[in-house]
C-alpha cells in the first residue's frame, strides 16, 4: 500500500530524514518510535504533504501513485489521513459542518454524490458512540476551547467518519489520561481491518499496549536503525533507547 | 449554508460580477455644484419651495464646512466641481406599472439578480429600485397601502406626504451634521421613504436596490424611515456599481425614527465597485446613517455587510433617547487589494435603562486597511445603561492592516460596559489541517471566514445571508489571496 524508498527531507536547510525505507502492506499496523528530535513528526508531516518540509531525495508511492507529487487535499481524497499531534482550532465552524465538508470533498473526488443530510447525521451519531462523544460536541466550533484529550478524541472521530485507507497517527497518545487513552485506542482498533493500514508515531510504549503493532521501527537521527515486532517496543520501554544507539551503525559522515 | 461549489464557481468566473454598463439614455445636469445646480435639481424634481429652501440652506452651510480628515483612510483630494450631481434615466413613457419600465433597466436588474417580477411574485419583497438617483418602480405599493404603510421614492414622498417629510427630514441627521451629510442635503436626488403607522407590523421586508450607472456621477440618495408607536419594519438595502476607472462619490444619508415601542431593522449589503487590483477606480462610500430611538421601549438594529467600495466611511449609529430603548450594530467589513474601510458605530445613551450591542467583524486581505471606529457615550441621567461591544479582526496574508479605535465616554456611574476585542490570522496551520481532510485552501479560507462572520450573518434575513456569504467569497477572490 505504501512504499517509502530512500526518503530524504530537509527542514530550513537542515537534513532531518536521511534515507528512510519502509514498506507497509494492506492491513498492517506499523509503529515508529524514537527519541525526541529523531524525525518522527517530520515523517508524518511529509506523508501528509506539509510544504515546509523539503524532500531532497527518494520517493513515496501510495497504491502505486507518486504521493509526493500530490497536493495535501488530494492525498486525503486518495485515502491518506493524519491525526495531528496538535490539532488546530477553527472558531465558528462546527465540528459537524467541517466533517461534512471534508466528507463531501472526498466523495466528490471519488465521483460520488454529496452525502444525504440524514445519512450524515446517522453516520456521525454511530461514530460518536465509538468515542463516547455527546451530541453537543458536534455543534461546537472545531476544536474550539477543547481540552487536549477532546482534541485527540476528535482526531480519531474524524478518522472513523472519513474511513481512510491509510492512517497516520502522530503522538495520538500524548496528553491523554488512562481512560481517554483506552477510548482512543478502542476507536483505533475498531478501524483495523485487512484493507486499512496504519502508521503509529509515538514516543512511548503505552499506546502500543492497546494498539498492538505488527511491526515496530526505531527512528534515530533520521534513519530507521532497528525494526522488529511488538516485543521491540516493550524492550524499548524497559531499557530506553540507549542500547539501540550503541548497536546502530554509525553515520558514515560525521556532522560538524 | 450556500453550497461551496457555487461560491467557487462564482469566484472562478470574475472578480467583480456587476461590472457591466447599461446603455441607458440618461438625463444629466452639467458638472459642478452651485446654487443654480441645487435649484435645477429641485426644479427638475418639481419640488415645493420649502424643499428648495432647505437644500439651499444646506448648500450654503456646506460651503463653510471642511472635508473631515480624522478618519483612517487616504485618498487624493476630491474635486467637487468635477462631479455630475444629477442623472436620471430618460423614460420612454411615464411609468405606471412594472410592465412600463424600460426593458434595458429591466434586464439590468435581471443581471443584478433581482428581477422585479420575481421579487414581487416569489419572494414577497417590496422593491423600490433606485437607478442613478431616480426611483424606477415601487412594487407592492398597493398591498402595503392597505395597511397604511407608505413605501415610495423620496421624491414621491416630498410630493405626496410633505407633512411627514417636513417633520422628520433632518431631525436625525441635520444638514450641518457633517461635510458629506451637508453635501447630500443640498443635492440628494432620490432615495426611499417608508412610514409604518401605529401598531402595524410590516408584513414583508422592504427592499431597495441602489445602483450607480452613469459615468462621473455621484449618487446622493436620501432615505427616511419612520415607525410610529408599536410599529415594526425590516428594511433591506443592496448596492452595486459598474466598473469605471475613475473614482465615484457616493454620499448617502439614512435617517430612522422609532417612536414608542417601535422597532426598525435595517440591513445593508454594500457591494459597490471596489476598484481594481492596483487600487484604481472604485466608489468612495461616504455615508451617514443614524437612527433615533425617540420613543420609550423602541429599538433600532443595524446590520451591514460591507464588501465593496474603494473607501468606506460609515458609522450607522443609534441615539437612544427613549427610556428602555435598544440599539444594535452588527457589521462585517471586508477589504481586499487596496480597499480601505473606516467603519463602526456610535451609541448615544440618553434615556434610562438603555441598552446597546455592538458586534463588529473586520476581515482584511491584500493591501486592505480595515478600521473599526466606535463611540459609546453614556450621558448624565442615562441610569442603568448597558453596552456590550465586541470587535474582532481577521487578517489574511501579511500585507493588510487592521485598526481598532474604540471610544467609551461614561458620565453615569450606574453604567455597565463590556468591551472585547480580538485579532487573528488565518494560519498556514489551519489551512494545512483542512487540506489533510480533503478540503482545498480556498474552501478552507471560505469556511474560516464564514465561521468568523457567523454571529453577524445570523442577523440577516435568510436570502441576504446567502448572498452575503457568496459576496465575501467573491470579494476576497480567494484563489488570489491564499497559497
Amino acid at each position: 500500500m505504501l512504499e517509502i524508498s530512500n526518503l530524504q527531507v530537509k527542514v530550513g536547510g537542515k537534513e532531518i530524514l536521511k534515507g528512510i525505507d519502509l514498506s507497509i502492506q494492506p492491513g498492517e499496523v506499523h509503529a515508529i518510535m524514537g527519541p525526541n528530535g529523531s524525525g518522527k513528526t517530520t515523517l508524518a508531516q511529509v506523508l501528509a504533504g506539509r510544504v515546509t518540509y523539503e524532500v531532497t531525495g527518494g520517493s513515496v508511492r501510495f497504491e502505486g501513485k507518486n504521493l509526493l507529487a500530490m497536493k495535501p487535499e488530494d492525498r486525503a481524497r486518495e485515502g491518506v489521513f493524519m491525526a495531528f499531534q496538535y490539532p488546530v482550532e477553527i472558531p465558528g465552524v462546527s465540528n459537524a459542518y467541517f466533517l461534512k465538508a471534508a466528507l463531501n470533498a472526498i466523495r466528490k473526488y471519488r465521483g460520488l454524490d454529496e452525502i444525504d443530510a440524514m445519512d450524515f447525521v446517522t453516520l456521525i451519531q454511530d461514530k460518536a458512540k465509538l468515542l463516547s462523544l455527546d451530541e453537543t460536541f458536534m455543534k461546537r466550533g472545531l476544536n474550539e476551547g477543547f481540552s487536549g484529550g477532546e482534541k485527540k478524541k476528535n482526531e480519531v472521530f474524524q478518522m472513523a467518519v472519513l474511513e481512510p485507507k491509510f492512517c497516520i497517527l502522530d503522538e495520538t497518545d500524548s496528553g491523554l489520561d488512562i481512560d481517554a487513552l483506552r477510548l482512543v485506542a478502542d476507536g483505533i482498533n475498531t478501524m483495523r481491518g485487512p484493507k486499512r493500514s496504519m502508521l503509529v508515531v509515538t514516543h512511548y510504549q503505552r499506546l502500543l499496549d492497546y494498539v498492538v503493532p505488527d511491526f515496530v521501527h526505531v527512528l534515530v537521527d533520521g534513519r530507521i536503525v532497528k525494526s522488529g515486532d511488538a516485543d521491540l517496543a516493550r524492550n524499548l520501554e524497559k531499557h530506553g533507547y540507549g542500547w539501540i544507539l550503541e548497536e546502530a551503525p554509525k553515520p558514515q559522515a560525521a556532522r560538524p | 449554508m450556500v453550497s461551496k461549489s457555487a461560491i467557487q464557481e462564482q469566484m472562478a468566473k470574475q472578480e467583480y460580477k456587476y461590472g457591466f454598463v447599461s446603455d441607458l439614455d440618461e438625463e444629466t445636469v452639467p458638472k459642478g455644484l452651485s446654487e443654480d445646480v441645487v435649484r435645477l435639481i429641485s426644479h427638475k424634481k418639481k419640488e415645493p419651495e420649502w424643499m428648495t429652501d432647505w437644500r439651499l440652506r444646506a448648500y450654503r452651510h456646506w460651503l463653510t464646512m471642511k472635508e473631515p480628515t480624522w478618519s483612517n483612510v487616504r485618498y487624493p483630494p476630491i474635486d467637487y466641481q468635477d462631479i455630475i450631481y444629477y442623472a436620471a434615466p430618460r423614460p420612454k413613457k411615464p411609468v405606471n406599472s412594472l410592465d412600463d419600465i424600460d426593458p434595458e433597466i429591466r434586464s439590468l436588474y435581471a443581471k443584478l439578480g433581482i428581477s422585479l417580477q420575481e421579487q414581487e411574485r416569489l419572494a414577497g419583497v417590496a422593491v423600490d429600485a433606485v437607478l442613478d438617483s431616480v426611483s424606477v418602480a415601487t412594487t407592492f405599493k398597493e398591498k402595503l397601502a392597505g395597511l397604511g404603510i407608505i413605501f415610495c421614492s423620496f421624491s414621491e414622498a416630498v410630493q405626496e406626504h410633505p407633512d411627514l417629510v417636513r417633520k422628520y427630514l433632518g431631525s436625525v441627521v441635520p444638514f450641518n451634521d457633517n461635510f458629506f451629510a451637508g453635501l447630500n442635503s443640498a443635492v440628494f436626488s432620490d432615495g426611499s421613504f417608508a412610514y409604518v403607522p401605529a401598531g402595524v407590523r410590516c408584513p414583508m421586508e422592504l427592499s431597495t436596490y441602489f445602483r450607480i450607472n452613469a459615468q462621473d456621477t455621484g449618487q446622493f440618495e436620501r432615505t427616511l424611515i419612520i415607525a410610529d408607536p408599536g410599529a415594526y419594519v425590516s428594511y433591506l438595502e443592496g448596492c452595486t456599481a459598474p466598473i469605471r476607472d475613475k473614482n465615484q462619490l457616493h454620499a448617502a444619508v439614512v435617517e430612522l425614527v422609532a417612536l414608542d415601542d417601535a422597532e426598525i431593522k435595517y440591513s445593508t449589503i454594500q457591494n459597490w465597485y471596489p476598484g481594481d487590483k492596483q487600487g484604481k477606480g472604485g466608489i468612495y462610500n461616504f455615508v451617514t446613517k443614524r437612527g433615533k430611538c425617540l420613543g420609550d421601549n423602541s429599538k433600532i438594529s443595524w446590520t451591514q455587510v460591507e464588501t465593496g467600495s474603494s473607501i468606506t466611511w460609515k458609522y450607522p449609529s443609534c441615539i437612544l433617547q427613549g427610556d428602555n430603548s435598544q440599539g444594535e450594530f452588527y457589521s462585517v467589513a471586508v477589504v481586499n487589494n487596496y480597499q480601505q474601510a473606516d467603519t463602526g458605530t456610535k451609541m448615544l445613551h440618553i434615556g434610562k435603562n438603555t441598552r446597546s450591542t455592538i458586534i463588529s467583524k473586520g476581515i482584511s486581505a491584500g493591501y486592505g486597511r480595515n478600521t473599526y471606529r466606535g463611540r459609546v457615550q453614556i450621558h448624565k441621567g442615562a441610569t442603568n445603561a448597558r453596552n456590550y461591544s465586541q470587535c474582532d479582526s481577521l487578517l489574511i496574508g501579511s500585507t493588510c492592516a487592521a485598526f481598532t479605535f474604540p471610544d467609551i465616554q461614561v458620565q453615569e456611574p450606574t453604567a455597565q460596559m463590556e468591551h472585547e476585542a480580538s485579532t487573528s490570522k488565518i494560519g498556514d496551520d489551519q489551512l494545512f489541517y483542512c487540506q489533510t481532510r480533503g478540503i482545498t485552501p480556498e474552501d478552507a479560507t471560505n469556511m474560516i471566514v464564514n465561521g468568523f462572520c457567523k454571529q453577524v450573518f445570523l442577523k440577516l434575513p435568510m436570502e441576504f445571508a446567502v448572498e452575503a456569504q457568496k459576496l465575501i467569497g467573491v470579494s476576497l477572490n480567494l484563489e488570489g489571496t491564499v497559497g
